[in-house]
């Protein structure tokens, strides 16, 4: 049984097909499916190779962070800063790199621990000073939001940076049996983070504490450490993530990033976990993720303004949030 | 009892999977009190949640004061009809005034702003007229349980209240409160106002109601009036068997050197804050030992247990845990650690994991010994565990993937047992073990922690229900203000002489013959 759904109360015999727990559990995946169906309707185009690669890769970039984004959500908190600390790893390394001779060999491992370690070290900040200093998350990340990006452009020196060598440029664009580097990170990425919060103690942990911190408390958990851990893991894909965007674009850009954390949490949400903690899963999350990209991608192919782009994707996360949260009211527990 | 108030006929509610009221009956007359009795899980609240318009039912109908209901009715329309409901968990913001919350939403007004001088003026008016010594313009937060309940109260007469409907009015009531609640339902009643009063508390019932309506498992199985019956009888009704408050019975000293030692725990000595000060408060608990925490609300029963668990620490005091020293127990991590597991007072707040399964819900403390590999979950030693809890403490469930908010109370509070008594304590500390559970699980609760005590267990009962401490307890501590006042033989004690040892304060007479 996977913890990710929540499922009704367990009925024995036949009874009329309850619709609406059937969409919640399937209903973002249907939509997906409707979504896909649509677009190839009105562009044939929209399911060729070279999109469909477009699609996943513009996806795998942000649904790392997301599948970070789901831990902390699950806690109960948020991270408003992985855009600006996308930048900011990406920076970091690139201004070793320009320093260590610009092209040698590995130079796309050291962007890459580089980025990590950045990352992870930015997530400890955020966490400890949520936990040490009771300081919400929404602050913290707010913060960490502006901190970040203005260290990227003082890193910057204004300007991007670019000439990576070939290797480094490799992990943006490189294929493995025809399939983009960062979609393997990605499906790297969102496997470890399915088993790790299904089927590992550390899991069920986090899902306690988003689920109710006190009784987590009681229950022996050791809710700082893993609060402190969940913005680490995020801080640390989001470098991840920067080390593949700049891979991608071959420069580092002070412009990274920008807003990307609005889509990373819409894609958690629209993927089922709810805000409130302890609800949801990493599956829901690349899920929402995919439906995330093939609506971006698809109003692009259909021509539609980017301006209604912003008006339909807020609308979708809204109606996503709303019949989720309709859908689960209506497990009515008794007292 | 002239006529007929309210007459809910052949009401069904059904939720998915379940059928909460299979068609239940209810008539209540005007200007009486009229029990509604069952066990957890008998529809009470369900019908209660209709009846004030929270929800629609799907069947049958309310006739209220002879007016048909609309089933479409939203809370405000029942209670601008006279039906107002005082749930178990008050309604009340805790920022605001007395006077702000009893008039909420219908504030007096002059030239169309809120007239605050006659707000508070009706206010102070009801209030003095139900007799409680209580200011309208006090914050609610800063107010006593008790106190808010009556806040409760008052609002509801602030709403020309036909029919007020109260659920578990007692729960987190003790000694005199409960008196001056009952005081004040008989004003009520003089006044014509009927009450519908739900409880698991037979004893009062049998003192202040004058009829009764018992449902069992959704349906309405009989009612009548309150004289013709015994507390027996009502839960024969209720349960469909006898059912006895199991006794604890004589159980052999123990002796030699206790399991648990707590020496000279005290807080905040030092401190002018308000919180709860502890004052060198000592025990000792046997293995195979049941002793009872005694007191008022607010003695300090529960602030003591969470500085044996880990969960609060202390200024000063050592525990001693079998003879080594286990203080200070800095988090609740190391307490279980050591040995020592909490089944915590409330369990919705504190306790349960409300929309997890009941499997997540047993095995969170227990993950180290359910695990494979280290760091993975180990699902069959899991579900086994569940599995041989359900036997042995017979909780009804569907199965383990059931999510526990929809479990009766007294299912909840099993599950939270046996989450404890997996981790195979040698102290086990219990909580209100059996606050707002029927008759029948709370007999199923008090033999598991017999068989505890038997297993070798040092089992620490807290409760405010004196019945059950003295029935289930060896020995009995009692708590007055941060202080331990005594320590009673489970033998010798009468509620007499525990109220004396809960109660006295300077000053204050000695306090005599406690009615039954």
């Amino acid at each position: 049984m996977t913890i990710s759904t929540t499922s009704p109360t367990a009925v024995s015999g036949g009874r009329k097909f309850d619709f609406v727990s059937f969409l919640e559990k399937y209903g973002v995946a249907l939509v997906l499916v409707l979504l896909i169906i649509f677009f190839t309707s009105q562009n044939e185009r929209f399911l060729s190779v070279r999109n469909v690669t477009n699609i996943l890769t513009e996806v795998s970039i942000y649904g790392i962070i997301a599948v970070g984004m789901t831990f902390v959500i699950l806690t109960g908190g948020v991270d408003l800063a992985v855009g600006s600390l996308l930048a900011f790893a990406a920076m970091c390394a690139a201004v070793i790199i320009q320093a260590m001779g610009m092209s040698f060999a590995l130079s796309w491992l050291v962007a890459l621990l580089v980025c990590c370690v950045v990352g992870g070290a930015a997530g400890l900040l955020h966490g400890v000073t949520i936990t040490r200093f009771n300081v919400p998350p929404f602050i913290v990340t707010l913060g960490g939001l502006t901190v970040w990006r203005g260290a990227t452009l003082i890193l910057s020196g204004g300007g991007p940076i670019s000439g990576f060598d070939a290797g480094f440029r490799w992990w943006g664009r490189g294929q493995v049996l025809a399939i983009p580097v960062p979609v393997l990170v990605l499906l790297v990425v969102a496997a470890t983070g399915y088993v790790v919060a299904t089927y590992t103690r550390y899991g069920r942990q986090v899902y306690a504490v988003g689920g109710n911190r006190e009784a987590a408390r009681l229950s022996g958990v050791n809710v700082n450490q893993i609060l402190v851990s969940v913005y680490v893991i995020i801080g640390f894909l989001a470098g991840l993530s920067g080390f593949l965007l700049a891979a991608r674009l071959g420069s580092a850009e002070a412009v990274a990033g920008t807003s990307y954390e609005l889509r990373v949490i819409a894609a958690v949400v629209i993927g089922g976990t709810s805000l409130f903690g302890g609800l949801g899963g990493v599956g829901g999350t690349i899920i929402g993720s995919m439906l995330l990209g093939v609506l971006l991608n698809g109003l692009v192919m259909i021509d539609v303004s980017a301006y209604y782009q912003q008006v339909i994707i807020g609308v979708i996360i809204v109606l996503a949030v709303a019949f989720d949260t309709y859908a689960k009211s209506r497990h009515g527990g008794k007292k | 009892m002239s006529g007929v108030l309210l007459k809910i006929e052949g009401i069904k509610k059904y939720f998915p999977g379940v059928k909460a009221l299979d068609g239940v009956n209810l008539e209540v007359w005007k200007g009486e009190v009229h029990a509604l009795l069952g066990e957890n899980g008998a529809g009470k609240s369900t019908l209660l949640k209709i009846l004030s318009g929270a929800q629609p039912a799907d069947e049958g109908t309310i006739d209220f004061d002879g007016e048909r209901l609309d089933g479409h009715d939203t809370p405000m329309m029942r209670q601008k009809k006279g039906v107002i409901t005082i749930y178990q968990e008050f309604n009340l913001l805790p920022a605001l005034s007395v006077a702000e919350n009893m008039y909420l939403s219908r504030e007096p007004l002059r030239n169309g702003l809120i007239d605050w001088s006659k707000m508070y003026a009706d206010a102070q008016k009801i209030i003095d007229d139900l007799g409680l010594a209580l200011s309208a313009k006090s914050e609610v937060r800063v107010l006593s349980v008790a106190e808010q309940q009556m806040v409760e109260i008052s609002k509801a007469l602030t709403m020309n209240a036909k029919l007020i409907v109260m659920d578990e009015p007692t729960a987190a009531l003790s000694g005199r409160e409960v008196d001056k609640l009952h005081e004040i339902i008989a004003g009520l009643k003089a006044r014509g106002i009927s009450i519908i009063y739900v409880s698991h508390k037979l004893n009062e019932v049998k003192k202040m109601c004058d009829r009764y309506t018992v449902f069992r498992d959704g349906k309405y199985v009989s009612s009548g009036e309150v004289a013709d019956v015994t507390v027996k009888d009502i839960v024969r009704i209720m349960v469909g068997r006898d059912v006895e408050m199991l006794k604890r019975g004589k159980v052999a000293a123990a002796t030699g050197s206790p399991m648990l030692k707590v020496v000279g725990v005290s807080r905040g000595a030092h401190s002018g804050s308000h919180a709860m000060k502890l004052r060198d408060m000592s025990v000792e608990v046997q293995a195979g030992e049941i002793i009872g925490f005694a007191g008022l609300v607010g003695a300090g029963r529960t602030e003591l247990a969470r500085v044996i668990f880990g969960a609060d620490g202390s200024d000063e005091g050592v525990i001693y845990l079998n003879g080594t020293k286990i203080s200070p127990i800095v988090s609740p991590q190391k307490g279980l650690e050591s040995g020592i597991a909490l089944v915590p007072e409330d369990r919705k707040q504190q306790g349960c994991f409300l929309s997890h399964s009941i499997r997540q819900n047993m095995s969170l403390p227990n993950l180290k010994n359910l695990s494979k590999w280290s760091y993975f979950v180990d699902q069959k030693a899991e579900l086994s565990l569940v599995e041989s809890y359900r036997k042995k403490l017979s909780i009804k469930m569907a199965n383990e993937a059931v999510l526990i908010g929809t479990l009766s109370g007294g299912n909840q509070q099993k599950v939270l047992l046996a989450r404890c008594m997996a981790l195979q304590p040698k102290v086990l500390i219990v909580d209100e073990p059996t606050r707002g559970i029927d008759v029948g699980a709370k007999a199923e609760v008090h033999q598991v922690l017999f068989d505890m005590a038997q297993a070798g267990v040092a089992v620490i009962v807290i409760s405010s229900e004196l019945q059950e401490v003295m029935a289930v307890c060896d020995r009995i501590v009692t708590f007055r203000e941060g202080q331990i006042t005594g320590v009673t033989p489970g033998a010798e004690a009468t509620e007499e002489k525990l109220m004396n040892l809960m109660a006295i304060g300077v000053g204050e007479r000695e306090v005599h013959a406690i009615p039954a």
